[in-house]
């Protein structure tokens, strides 16, 4: 405590006119130390400061931005290719051995602190409400003041909840407050009825006063109730979520082997090369256009159709085509296409994991009624269901489509209107491999990109595919969507093995009751 | 038929041919057996210790190789299949006569090995860090015992961050088990209530962890700080580290240490978001020593690649291959009974400024660093032991082997029960 | 009942060469390893003794997939299953026998149980320390699932790719429970470190030599077994139920019955190999449900040639032996060479190895009993859209 008021008045002087050799030099200094408590406190420093000169160095700390000079310790603000120096903001002349200011979670902590009270006037409302939550966070009693003062000025009605919010947790926090501010403390906190207000209520088991305990209690089974049907909701959002990973990575077998009959081992392997497909376009894009990094999925969309559609029409034209009407030995040939392309690919890039990054839209989270969603999963979401009706139209509504259909239905009827049924079989199991392609862009966000990439979906996605019904794309979507649910209802009772061994016993003893899956097709063709 | 008939015989005569041919080898040279997969799930991890001992010979035999024999790395492909594993130990042993054997990553497959070297009396380098519970005659263990790990970084979490509250989250085997009963018994020593501990084990390859990152994050809103001590088995990080990050669990509110996830790991993640989680190791690539630094250059420009990283096991395979080779020139002669005999009492310097000793329980002594991971990913080194921790084969926490001890050396027995005195478990 | 065929005339040319072969194998091995003195270039080491025994119980694997597949028109992705079953049940036996020679020294309880805190035996375990209980599980739990789940599928009729499927997801069902450490069946380790087998060292080279031999004689007698299954009138039946199903349930005939008889048979023969791989191996552990193994086996049955029983047993020692040979002459590009292989067999000898060997040399009889049999079942190529009609 005495420190912390040695640097307040260390930073007041510095404050102050008088620029050189001030005192506060010293807190400066210390931002140069290899010790984490020493950091912490010149931060701790330097933000009780009120100076506005200190918010460029502490935001550039928090990103990583400031460097010193071992040699004299002095500060210096990288901003791109320009250094200007900390102390006093002047250009400084680009110096050798820079080293970074060092961070750990205590320094960052506090820099989240300092940045909040610094951040609390900002003009922008969305820093503002930053601030305020780094304040909730921090609950530091210091900043009270400045609390107040931002209160009394704030006129978003957002982020004035926020700063209440904010406020009510310090007042929590602060071991002199009056019982009548904690009782409206804790009725704000319960306002804001999520997991972060949960935490703070729970530590107020042991207040000294009963009337904040009782009404604190009352609160947190409040906000138990409302979690617990967000729960609820949150399961059927990961169920949807993995059912869209799923429906993804079956649609392109679906196709291939759904539509055409073809046991395709190799299906995970096109899966595969979308993923390193993804990876190559970011690594071009970073080397070439950083700008572009946002476009990075856009771009890697159609390439890895055509990727993985130019690998599947290869393997057709090569081995597959020698084998219709022998679906079962197509099994064998996928199954050494699938190792020799793994190996390949292991060559290539080496056996272990490739970095995808996340462009920014793919990103935290939203919240919806206290529902907190990834937008990374709520886009695959909108990703699978875009796949899935763009495959139905252009299976339905496009000539390529009819003669698909009609090749498949009855091919020497087909050929006998003229089709060129060979050129439909490549292009068809192109388009199922493409779409295995594409569905690798998606899965490169949300799991390893490695050689083994596609063997983790193969299992699953023929199980999709079979439990929907072969041959129907609706089944497809259904099945996806249902286990999905299921899994993710299961896993929070029985634990994710039990859960995936309960659905597989079901599966199997659904296919028992239905023999051709959901959405069994009709006809005599069926009965082979 | 008779159309593919010139075909498919052609056909045949390639496969025969392909299987015939055999690798021709020279005389005159000490073998060495390098049994890491190549392929399959592990293929991995387990690549880059292939490369690494690749590496090792090759330096040795440019400073003259051992006893003025050259080196000889003999690599074969086990394929991350563990009866494969033990067939190949079988043939590295006894047909291609090698003199050690350095390999292995996951329990498994040590444990599936192990019976070939009893058997054939032969010598095996394991660089993983493990469960414990163990020490044999033939396998000397290279990689971290529990001791040199786990305990050191809860410790570590207990006394910086303030931890109260943990989440232990493992894959089901046997390592994150042992390890996770450790801690258990360990946090309740230190006061901890049973209902602030949560242990949750998911299978092999969990790739949807939605769930249970949103478990953890309900768990750590009890109002005491949190802490997540990870012991999540290889491929399963890349998607449990992703999805912590789009649930917005920042290491400033609930750490996550981990025991498996090293350099190598997050060479295929974004770490901006996971800035602050922790690793725990008795090596890091960023620290610096004169050593390290030429360790690090000669492995990129031996892989011809500038951003290569470096790894803990690499490290504990440096340290291995070195004492295998002083203990060699200790015994005068690579036949592994009697480099078994000198192998416990040789120092060796390791990367990171101390000297390693094998123990009379064929353990290590090792540093234990905690480390923060910064945004290139790689690791910022928070915490280091003042001396080097030597290896504990029977844990002191659990029941079944707190009275066992292990020395080759005075007793020449792996599990000596101190209260019976007799050798052989209870 | 159809005549009866005398039980020597059954045997085919090729069913007595495998035989011959068999039992040279079984006379020359063990003599050139016990007799022969290791110098010898004669020499035959150990541990080609116990990586041939290893072959030989792939290949009866291999030869009771042959049995449902080749025969049933059953095509089995999970046979695995059955194998990994009756390597579990020898393997606990195994376990019982190490009785107090664990590292913790326990009387009772295998080492992994003393390590979880288990205080006595779980109930699914007691028994196994005797072993013609443990001989007689390795029969029953393979053969019953087998059954179990061959009489639900068969008299659902679901057959084709929905039958393949669900096999796997039974093997991949299983793979993830034996893989739970809760399962008390050692988790991700599995059963190893085994001691004794009948209190014999199965490390010993007599041991190894007696194991070796025991499995070409069970290999052997699962030949005998299946020829004569195959040949005799319900073997005609089970060829017409794989050719046309609905035909012959027409007939008046039971198609499940002779399904189901034969999945059973063949599911008991897989828990045999896999009760003789374990001590060979040393190991059991849930790798072995990995739907993948099971693939591996259908393509050894394929490569050897359907339907042709010989066939199947020599495709899997002559992958595995392609294996053991790849993968330490070239362990970085085996793969390649593998893979490439599955598809250059699809693509030139579609009949595998025997089946194209017949082709070429039987006479006429013999080839037209070798011609393909159609695919058992075709998926429909239809879409959502062109049902009905």
């Amino acid at each position: 405590m005495i420190r912390l008021l040695v640097y307040l008045l260390l930073a007041l002087a510095f404050a102050g006119p008088v620029r050189a050799q001030s005192p506060a030099d010293a807190a400066y200094t210390r931002l140069a130390s290899d010790s984490y408590a020493e950091i912490e406190a010149s931060i701790v420093g330097l933000a009780a400061s009120g100076d506005p000169r200190t918010a460029p160095v502490i935001q550039a700390l928090a990103e990583g931005r400031l460097f010193y000079r071992p040699a004299d310790k002095a500060l210096f603000v990288k901003q791109g290719d320009a250094v200007t120096d900390a102390r006093t903001g002047v250009p400084a002349p680009a110096t050798e051995g820079l080293k970074p200011v060092r961070a750990n979670n205590k320094v960052r902590r506090a820099l989240d602190s300092a940045l909040g009270t610094l951040n609390l006037l900002a003009p922008d409302p969305g820093k503002r409400r930053e601030a305020a939550e780094a304040v909730f966070k921090a609950r530091d009693a210091t900043v009270l003041p400045a609390l107040e003062a931002a209160l009394s000025r704030e006129t978003d009605a957002g982020v004035k909840r926020t700063l209440q919010e904010a406020r009510a947790a310090v007042v929590l926090a602060k071991p002199g407050s009056t019982e009548a501010d904690r009782l409206a403390a804790v009725a704000t906190i319960q306002g804001r009825a999520d997991g972060d207000a949960m935490g703070i209520l729970r530590a107020l088991s042991a207040d000294p006063s009963a009337a904040v305990q009782a009404a604190a209690a009352k609160g947190v089974a409040a906000i138990e109730t409302r979690l617990a049907l967000i729960a609820g909701a949150s399961n059927v959002w990961y169920g949807i979520s993995l059912g869209s990973v799923l429906l993804l990575a079956a649609i392109g077998l679906a196709i291939t082997f759904g539509v055409m009959g073809i046991i395709n081992m190799a299906h995970g392997e096109m899966v595969m090369l979308g993923a390193y497909t993804t990876f190559l376009v970011q690594e071009a894009i970073r080397a070439h256009a950083p700008g572009l990094f946002e476009f990075s999925l856009a771009i890697a969309i159609p390439a890895a159709f055509l990727v993985g559609g130019g690998v599947g029409v290869g393997i057709e034209r090569l081995v597959i085509r020698h084998l219709y009407g022998r679906p079962l030995e197509t099994l064998l040939a996928t199954f050494g296409i699938s190792l020799i392309l793994q190996q390949t690919v292991r060559s290539i890039f080496g056996p272990t994991n490739r970095e995808v990054g996340a462009p920014q839209f793919m990103t935290g989270a939203f919240d919806l009624f206290g529902l907190s969603i990834t937008w990374g999963r709520f886009w695959i979401v909108v990703f699978a269901l875009a796949v899935f009706f763009g495959l139905m139209f252009v299976l339905r509504r496009t000539s390529f489509g009819l003669k698909t259909r009609a090749v498949t239905q009855n091919r020497r009827m087909a050929a006998a209107m003229g089709i060129r049924t060979p050129w439909v079989d490549a292009l068809t199991f192109g388009l199922g491999s493409g779409i295995a392609g594409i569905a690798g862009v998606a899965l490169s966000q949300i799991d390893n990109v490695s050689p083994n990439l596609g063997q983790g979906y193969i299992i699953d996605s023929f199980l999709v595919v079979v439990f929907g019904g072969v041959g129907s794309l609706w089944g497809t979507l259904v099945a996806a969507l249902s286990i999905g649910v299921a899994n993710k209802f299961l896993e929070p009772y029985a634990g994710a093995v039990l859960a995936k061994i309960l659905l597989l016993v079901f599966i199997i003893l659904f296919i028992q009751k239905r023999p051709r899956g959901l959405f069994a097709l009709k006809g005599r063709s069926v009965e082979a | 038929m008779s159309k593919t008939g010139w075909r498919s015989w052609g056909a045949a005569a390639l496969i025969a041919g392909g299987l015939a041919a055999g690798p021709a080898r020279a005389q005159e040279t000490i073998k060495i057996g390098v049994l890491h997969s190549l392929s399959g799930t592990m293929a991995i991890s387990e690549t880059t210790l292939k490369d690494a001992m690749l590496m090792l010979i090759d330096e040795q035999n440019r400073r003259g190789g051992v006893l003025g024999k050259k080196l000889e790395a003999v690599v074969v492909d086990p394929a991350s299949n563990w009866p494969l594993f033990a067939e190949k130990a079988r043939e590295l042993i006894a047909k291609d006569k090698v003199s050690a054997v350095f390999g292995c990553w996951t329990s498994v497959s040590r444990k599936s090995v192990l019976p070939v070297f009893k058997e054939l009396d032969s010598l095996l380098f394991y660089p993983v860090q493990y469960e414990g519970e163990e020490s044999e005659r033939n396998v000397f263990y290279t990689g971290a015992a529990p001791n040199q790990q786990a305990i050191p970084a809860v410790d570590y979490l207990i006394k910086e961050e303030n931890v109260q509250r943990w989440v232990l989250e493992g894959t089901d085997y046997v390592y994150p088990r042992t390890t996770n009963k450790i801690l258990e018994a360990y946090l309740k020593s230190k006061g901890v209530k049973p209902e602030d501990i949560s242990i949750n084990y998911t299978p092999f390859g969990q790739s949807d962890w939605q769930t249970r990152v949103a478990a953890i994050k309900s768990f750590g809103s009890a109002g005491k700080k949190t802490a997540v001590v990870s012991t999540i088995n290889g491929d399963a990080n890349v998607p449990f580290y992703k999805e912590l990050a789009n649930q917005g669990i920042k290491a400033i509110d609930i750490p996550v240490v981990a025991f498996s996830v090293g350099e190598e790991e997050l060479a295929g993640i974004d770490t901006k978001p996971l800035v602050g989680h922790l690793a725990a190791w008795n090596y890091f690539q960023s620290i610096e020593t004169p050593e390290n630094k030429a360790f690090i250059d000669k492995w990129r420009a031996f892989t011809k690649n500038a951003k290569r990283v470096t790894n803990d096991p690499m490290e504990a395979h440096y340290v291995g291959f070195n004492m295998w080779v002083k203990a060699v020139e200790k015994a005068g002669s690579a036949e592994p009974g009697k480099v078994i005999a000198a192998l416990p009492g040789i120092k060796q310097p390791n990367l990171t400024g101390g000297v390693s000793e094998m123990l009379a329980n064929h353990h290590i002594t090792k540093p234990v660093f905690i480390g923060e991971i910064k945004d290139n990913g790689q690791f910022d080194v928070v915490f280091k032991t003042e001396e080097l921790i030597p290896g504990e084969a029977w844990s002191k926490q659990l029941d079944g082997s707190k009275d066992l001890e292990a020395d080759w050396v005075k007793l020449n027995c792996g599990n000596y029960n101190t209260k019976t005195k007799k050798c052989g478990g209870a | 009942m159809a005549p009866r065929t005398p039980l020597l005339a059954m045997i085919d040319t090729k069913g007595w060469i495998f035989l011959g072969v068999l039992l040279a194998v079984c006379l020359i091995v063990p003599l050139f390893n016990l007799a022969v003195p290791p110098g010898s270039p004669l020499h035959v080491p150990t541990y080609v003794v116990s990586l041939l025994g290893k072959y030989l119980c792939y290949a009866l694997l291999a030869l009771s997939l042959d049995l449902v597949w080749g025969y049933g028109g059953i095509l089995s992705l999970g046979h695995g299953a059955f194998f990994g079953l009756g390597g579990y049940a020898m393997g606990m036996y195994l376990m019982r026998q190490i009785g107090p020679r664990g590292v913790y020294g326990h009387p009772v309880l295998p080492d992994f149980m003393v390590f979880l805190n288990y205080k006595e035996l779980p109930w699914y375990w007691l028994g196994f320390d005797f072993f013609p209980f443990a001989a007689l599980m390795v029969l029953l739990v393979p053969g019953l699932l087998g059954f179990l789940f061959g009489w639900l599928a068969f008299r659902s009729r679901v057959t084709g790719v929905y039958l393949s499927i669900i096999t796997q997801a039974m093997t991949y069902a299983l793979m993830l429970a034996f893989f739970r450490n809760d399962m008390g069946l050692g988790g991700n380790n599995g059963l190893t470190d085994f001691k004794d087998i009948l209190d014999f060292n199965v490390q010993a080279q007599g041991v190894r030599v007696t194991l070796f031999v025991l499995t070409a004689v069970a290999l052997a007698l699962g030949y005998l077994i299946a020829r004569f299954m195959t040949v005799s009138a319900y073997g005609k039946i089970l060829v017409a139920i794989r050719d046309a199903e609905p035909r012959t349930r027409f007939l008046g005939y039971r198609p499940h019955h002779y399904k189901a008889l034969a999945f059973t048979v063949s599911a008991m023969m897989a828990g045999v190999a896999g009760a003789l791989y374990v001590p060979q191996v040393g190991i059991i552990n849930p790798s072995e449900f990995t739907p993948t193994n099971s693939i591996e086996a259908v393509i050894w049955v394929a490569v050897g040639g359907r339907g042709t029983l010989v066939g199947a047993a020599l495709g899997a020692v002559l992958i595995n032996y392609a294996k053991t040979l790849l993968t330490g002459a070239m362990p970085e590009a085996w793969l390649f060479a593998l893979g490439a292989l599955f598809v250059l067999v699809t693509l030139f000898l579609p009949q595998g190895i025997v089946g194209t060997l017949i082709a070429r040399l039987g006479d006429r009889k013999a080839r037209i009993a070798a011609r393909l049999p159609p695919e058992p079942d075709i998926p429909p190529r239809l879409l959502e859209e062109g049902r009905g009609s």
